[in-house]
């Protein structure tokens, strides 16, 4: 009964951060640059779990996580802000509506082999920024000001559980499976019958609903969103997390969100730096350990009890 | 009518910045199948080294574009040997090598932020004389200037210069031996290495050129200049059929002509978008490129 055990202390480990959080904030022991800090950790969080459904296990490089994230922010701002929707639909419809621009990239990108999806997907980012600035509704260069601040640690927590739950539930289902068929042999999938383009298609737009969500959420906790705030450099700080988490980890993108998220809020004022640094850890990563720091593993609750479990004697003891 | 060849003239010769720019990705994915995401910014560091000449050395412009391609050829090398070059002998997957190339690419533009800084210079002015001249052709009139004229006249050479390289040399026929097939060639006595460097060496000479001339067109020069010319340079050889040298060519005059009448006829912001939007119209109309003929998977 591997499946049922454990669901205690599981149900604890899932509820602990959020009480624990809560409280703090609650007590007012969270300084506001803590808040910041932990609510855009909670964002990278969905944001390099989403990409590491397309990246990792579906094995398609896409460079325009960011370009998501805007469409996702954007909808779900304009739909709080200018038509009073309430907030839980304007997220989804943010996601949903990521999930669209994301299906009309992929669908003439995904169905040739190669690495096209990587070029358009750069070249959306850069499209969807262009047009957010020339746009006088959504505030042009300036960005969307006013908009209500909603998200809050409740908000992003369901949803980062959410994400987590969907991306895992997705990988372990026969859909994901195909996905990380497709990943280490496309000719090979699409000879055991998988209709490759469906499943890379599939993946790509749950994983920019996912991205829009996070944005939608960003949008709502910041007030103020500018086109500029979705430049390429987010969409490279997601594939960071991803590689150094590991290529297919959900767990190490959860690790190495929050590690990168800590590493930015310190090196704030050294961009570039901080940068070249990214860079130079990519590079060195890709050539020494391909597959990310953490690899394929997860880290599992009931993996880790049961060799305490063994540690100190047979099971049930 | 006028106004048509008038446009046409001005994108000919931003097109062949494009077409010089294309050739490096198309010899490079032709040769070792991989997008480098970092071709843009080796044209920002081209275009950077011709301005140190320039302003610093006080070099003229022409010993400026040739020491621009040297560092940027050294550059180059340096990029494949460091970067690229433990992936493949490894055999890693395409996804690290992209990835790889990103962080390159990166690298770069931070680099150049950190050690430029992030303001827009500018050469300094007369370097090439730029005098209109009115040509009067069939009864229809219209101007080019002598700087046109330049551009279109080194890019001339550039491409005879390649085709020699390429179809009249050994390493040229080294570059297409291992561009048909690495192993085979390999087995052949060719040094696979060698012959992938200089190719990196070759594309990445273009890009200074390119670089130093965009400099000169646009009269800015900024540490992010490569990322656009170099994802539309990506599209012209995507256009033309990637990894064919004579598609990069036709692609990169092609695009340029399309963005000219885009922003003689409709609007100079509609511009980029109806590049990509070009782009995905070819991914999901003739993915091989004009000049690429659909060639069957082999396992």
């Amino acid at each position: 009964m591997a499946k049922g055990k454990y669901i205690f202390w599981r149900l604890v480990a899932l509820l602990l951060p959020y009480v624990l959080i809560q409280g703090l904030l609650g007590a007012g022991l969270i300084s506001d640059f803590q808040q910041i800090t932990l609510m855009m950790m909670g964002i990278n969080i969905i944001l390099a779990v989403s990409l590491n459904l397309i990246v990792g296990f579906t094995g398609q490089l896409a460079l325009g996580h960011a370009g998501f994230m805007a469409v996702g922010a954007y909808t779900a701002a304009v739909l709080t802000l200018k038509i009073h929707q309430p907030f839980l639909l304007s997220l989804i419809l943010g996601g949903l509506a990521a999930s669209l621009a994301g299906l009309l990239v992929g669908l003439p990108t995904l169905r040739l082999k190669g690495d096209y999806l990587a070029i358009a997907t750069l070249g959306f980012g850069e499209i969807i920024r262009g047009i957010l600035n020339n746009v006088e509704y959504v505030g042009g260069a300036a960005g969307l000001l006013g908009i209500p601040r909603l998200t809050t640690w409740t908000w992003l927590y369901g949803f980062l559980v959410l994400t987590l739950l969907g991306v895992m539930n997705f990988v372990n289902s026969t859909h994901g499976r195909a996905c990380l068929a497709i990943r280490e042999d496309e000719i090979a999938a699409e000879t055991v019958g998988i209709n490759t383009t469906y499943y890379k298609v599939v993946a790509f737009s749950l994983g920019d609903f996912f991205a829009g969500l996070a944005g939608g959420l960003y949008a709502h906790y910041f007030y103020l969103i500018q086109p500029s705030s979705f430049s390429f450099f987010r969409s490279f700080d997601v594939l960071v997390m991803v590689v150094l988490g590991g290529l297919g980890s959900i767990t190490g993108s959860v690790l190495a969100a929050m590690g990168i998220t800590l590493l930015n809020a310190l090196l704030q004022d050294l961009a570039e730096f901080r940068m070249i640094i990214y860079s130079l850890l990519l590079i060195l990563v890709m050539i020494f350990r391909p597959q990310g720091l953490m690899g394929r593993r997860e880290w599992s609750l009931a993996r880790w009890l049961e060799k305490r479990g063994e540690a100190r004697g047979p099971a049930g003891s | 009518m006028a106004g048509f060849l008038q446009q046409l003239v001005n994108g000919l010769s931003l097109g062949s910045i494009y077409a010089l720019v294309a050739l490096g990705y198309t010899m490079v994915y032709g040769i070792i199948q991989l997008i480098n995401f970092a071709h843009g910014d080796v044209l920002m560091v081209g275009a950077y080294v011709g301005f140190a000449a320039v302003v610093f050395l006080k070099l003229s412009i022409w010993w400026a574009f040739l020491l621009a391609m040297g560092c940027t050829a050294l550059l180059g090398i340096l990029i494949e040997r460091v970067a690229y070059r433990p992936l493949r002998h490894r055999g890693a997957p395409r996804l690290a090598a992209l990835i790889t190339a990103i962080g390159v690419s990166l690298f770069l533009e931070n680099s150049g932020l950190l050690l430029f800084r992030p303001e827009i210079r500018s050469y300094p002015p007369g370097l090439i004389l730029n005098r209109p001249l009115s040509i009067s052709l069939g009864g229809i009139d219209f101007t080019v200037t002598t700087f046109q004229v330049t551009i279109l006249a080194v890019t001339g050479i550039l491409l005879l210069f390649l085709q020699y390289i390429v179809y009249w040399t050994k390493t040229g026929k080294a570059m297409r031996a291992v561009a048909d097939d690495a192993d085979a060639a390999r087995l052949m006595g060719i040094d696979v290495d060698k012959t992938i460097s200089f190719t990196f060496a070759l594309g990445s000479a273009f890009a200074a050129v390119a670089g130093v001339l965009l400099g000169l067109y646009y009269n800015a020069i900024d540490p992010l200049m490569g990322i656009m010319p170099g994802l539309k340079a990506f599209i012209a050889a995507v256009l033309g059929g990637i990894g064919l040298i004579p598609g990069a060519v036709l692609g990169g005059f092609s695009l340029g002509f399309l963005e000219a009448l885009v922003s003689g006829y409709w609007s100079s912001r509609m511009r980029d978008p109806i590049v990509f939007l070009l782009l995905i119209l070819i991914l999901l109309f003739k993915p091989s490129g004009l000049l690429g003929k659909n060639q069957v998977e082999k396992v």
